[in-house]
């Protein structure tokens, strides 16, 4: 008797599972109304078999859609099954797995059917009945459907702890290869609207003049893209990025590595390898933009136009500025000691305590948890050897590569080990 | 070398502080009673808790430590273990004989040993918030029993008091065998008489105890794990090593896995 709901269940989880998001933390919503649940914390409360974290119901409302994006697996021509969730039905689930701690809440996205407001105001019900009858106070995410109204846009937003919609492939170009109907003006127009009631509504707040201002998209926005699908370079990806970060000061860029659905000759074959390693050394770009203070044209220009896949960007970085090194740990500022591979920001901020009690030597830095291995050939500190001779950089190079054991071995990792 | 025997509690560890401070010893070891071996030729003394001292240095450590830091001494006594004791017992010497923000001294082996165990402390509560699955039972209280590896329980009690504040909920440790009951307005300990009706050391409760929609919850719940995941991206190894396989047991997605 349970077999329709399970069967739904599971199409419409698995047209979910190619949004990467699973974010679920930066909101602040509280449980004060004598309800149930908060959002503050973002817990993965499981990893599926690939490594993923599982923090929110991830679903689709359905998966009919009225386009036909080639690299979507929902797309019109797609010959799979279809189903549709009720109201009802995604409430239920929702309070449900939530009420037994399974998850942080629901991760809500649809196919387009009809149009886009007939789309939006059905995702729309489901989070007002969540909020106001069940009084939900988890985290959703909600998808902003492109194309959809204004007025239900604002709504949403009162609702929802981010929105999200995807520019899929990173450039204009590309997305107009495999989505003809589809352009990143049409992205742009709603983020944009999103992120300038953002301020309004905390500009309102800071003024003091209405009492309480409610929440509008709390945990804020994020996008994502297609890595691989079409011939971008690292570049494209990370100034597009760099250009959503800046302009339409999102929370997250989401990479994610395509995996073959189609026999579209436009794009890779079922079967091909997702890109895993690029994805990886992409994110490793986006976390040294956000948290290392890193220029996205130190990493990539038209004379590095793509990543090192043997070696993380930090260290390429590193290595063609060997200029900037030796850093002297004991003197150095905050941001230059940020910058040293083997060193990341929870040793970069207890070197700076510590070194307040007394020049520090190597094996106090290997005690605070630097990398020392790595570092050593970048830093001075107080028991440093003179060095007669400054290494040069493809010679360091080896002799990093030689004494690390990557975690991209030769062999892709879902490949079974004979021994 | 002096040797004091405590009995593995705060307040005695708080004491033994103390004790050191009033006699003045000189050299000083602390050791668990559990552990303790006398020797021949050595000098112990056995450290009887006493609340008044106890929380006179428990008053001189506010006054010294930043807040954070405050917290973190009194989470890292609930790891059980004796190396831990001793290091608490060396840093807090460490932090009265300095002057105020000695904690921010990361070369200082005392502080490097607190800061450690606080993550792996830190780590095994965040994991109690994402691991613990709720059975709900016939008479509506949701029940979960857990075996963390440090005796966590404290430190989540409110977390779970603020999330499920509508609901009726038991969080039971197997190993240490107490739990903490939440009845609508408080949180309270409990002990193995409170749950002496289930047996504790099987996860899954019997069909007849739970909820007639407990069995699909589970059901859509497994079906929803197994949907979301993308064979094509694999990696076993970085599954184990955020599901650490001791757990397993306790997740009922992973039913059947072990």
């Amino acid at each position: 008797m349970y077999d329709r709901i399970r069967e739904k269940l599971n199409i419409l989880a698995d047209a979910a599972k190619y949004d990467v998001s699973c974010a679920s933390s930066g909101s602040t919503r509280k449980n004060d109304n004598n309800g149930i649940g908060n959002s503050s914390s973002g817990i993965c409360h499981s990893y599926t078999e690939d490594g993923r974290c599982v923090s929110l119901l991830k679903i689709l409302l359905t998966n009919h859609c009225i386009y036909d994006c080639a690299f979507c697996v929902s797309r019109k021509s797609n010959d799979i099954k279809r189903a549709a969730f009720t109201v009802d039905e995604v409430v239920e689930l929702t309070m449900s797995f939530y009420r037994r701690n399974y998850i942080e809440g629901l991760f809500l996205s649809s196919g387009i059917f009809k149009n886009a407001d007939f789309t939006m105001e059905r995702l729309l019900r489901i989070v007002k009945k969540l909020r106001l009858e069940e009084r939900f106070n988890g985290y959703i995410h909600l998808k902003t459907i492109p194309g959809a109204s204004p007025e239900l846009l604002i709504e949403a937003g009162l609702y929802a702890d981010r929105m999200s919609i995807n520019l899929e492939m990173p450039t204009e170009a590309g997305l107009k290869l495999l989505a003809p109907d589809k352009s990143h003006e049409e992205v742009k127009k709603p983020l944009g609207f999103i992120q300038q009631n953002i301020t309004q509504f905390k500009d309102e707040k800071k003024t003091g003049l209405i009492k309480h201002v409610p929440k509008f998209v709390p945990a804020g926005q994020s996008t994502q893209m297609v890595i691989g699908a079409t011939p971008e370079t690292d570049m494209e990806i990370m100034y597009s990025a760099n250009e959503y970060y800046k302009n339409y000061s999102l929370k997250r860029v989401y990479y994610s590595g395509y995996i073959p659905i189609s026999y579209d000759s436009r794009m890779p074959a079922i079967g091909t390898q997702p890109p895993l390693l690029r994805e990886n050394r992409l994110y490793q770009t986006d976390w040294l933009m956000r948290f290392y203070g890193f220029e996205v044209q130190e990493l990539l220009n038209p004379a590095n136009p793509h990543l090192d896949t043997d070696i993380d960007p930090k260290l390429s970085w590193a290595l063609r500025n060997l200029d900037q090194f030796p850093v002297d740990i004991n003197n150095a500022d905050y941001r230059m000691i940020l910058r040293i591979p083997g060193i990341g920001v929870r040793s970069a901020q207890k070197i700076i305590q510590a070194r307040k009690f007394g020049k520090l030597r190597s094996d106090q830095l290997q005690k605070i948890g630097v990398a020392y291995n790595r570092a050593k050939h970048f830093i001075k500190c107080a028991d440093s050897p003179y060095l007669l001779r400054e290494p040069d950089a493809p010679h360091l190079k080896n002799l990093i590569v030689a004494e690390s054991s990557s975690k991209y071995l030769k062999t892709p990792q879902n490949q079974l080990l004979l021994f | 070398m002096v040797t004091f025997v405590f009995d593995g509690s705060f307040e005695g560890l708080l004491t033994a502080v103390f004790e050191f401070y009033e006699r003045k010893p000189g050299q000083v070891q602390l050791v668990w009673d559990k552990y303790y071996q006398p020797l021949m030729l050595e000098e112990s003394i056995e450290i009887i808790n006493d609340e008044t001292k106890a929380t006179r240095v428990w008053e001189g450590l506010k006054k010294k430590l930043d807040p954070q830091w405050l917290q973190t001494f009194y989470k890292v006594h609930l790891a059980e273990d004796a190396q831990t004791f001793s290091d608490m017992f060396d840093f807090a010497r460490y932090i009265f004989d300095n002057p105020k923000g000695a904690e921010a001294n990361f070369s200082n082996e005392h502080v490097i040993a607190l800061s450690k165990m606080e993550r792996k402390i830190s780590r095994e509560r965040h994991r109690m918030k994402a691991f613990i699955r709720f059975q709900k039972t016939a008479d509506g209280i949701y029940y979960c029993p857990i075996e963390p590896d440090f005796n966590v329980l404290p430190l989540v009690a409110k977390f779970f008091k603020d999330r499920y504040a509508d609901q009726q909920w038991i969080i039971y440790d197997v190993k240490r065998r107490y739990g903490l009951y939440y009845d609508l307005t408080t949180v309270q300990q409990i002990t193995y008489e409170f749950v002496s009706n289930i047996d504790t050391r099987k996860v899954q409760l019997p069909a007849e105890l739970t909820d007639e929609k407990e069995e699909l919850a589970s059901l859509l719940w497994k079906d929803y794990f197994n949907s979301t995941n993308i064979p094509a991206r694999k990696n076993m190894k970085l599954h184990i090593q955020h599901v650490p396989k001791r757990y397993w047991k306790y997740l009922n997605e992973k039913e059947g896995k072990n």
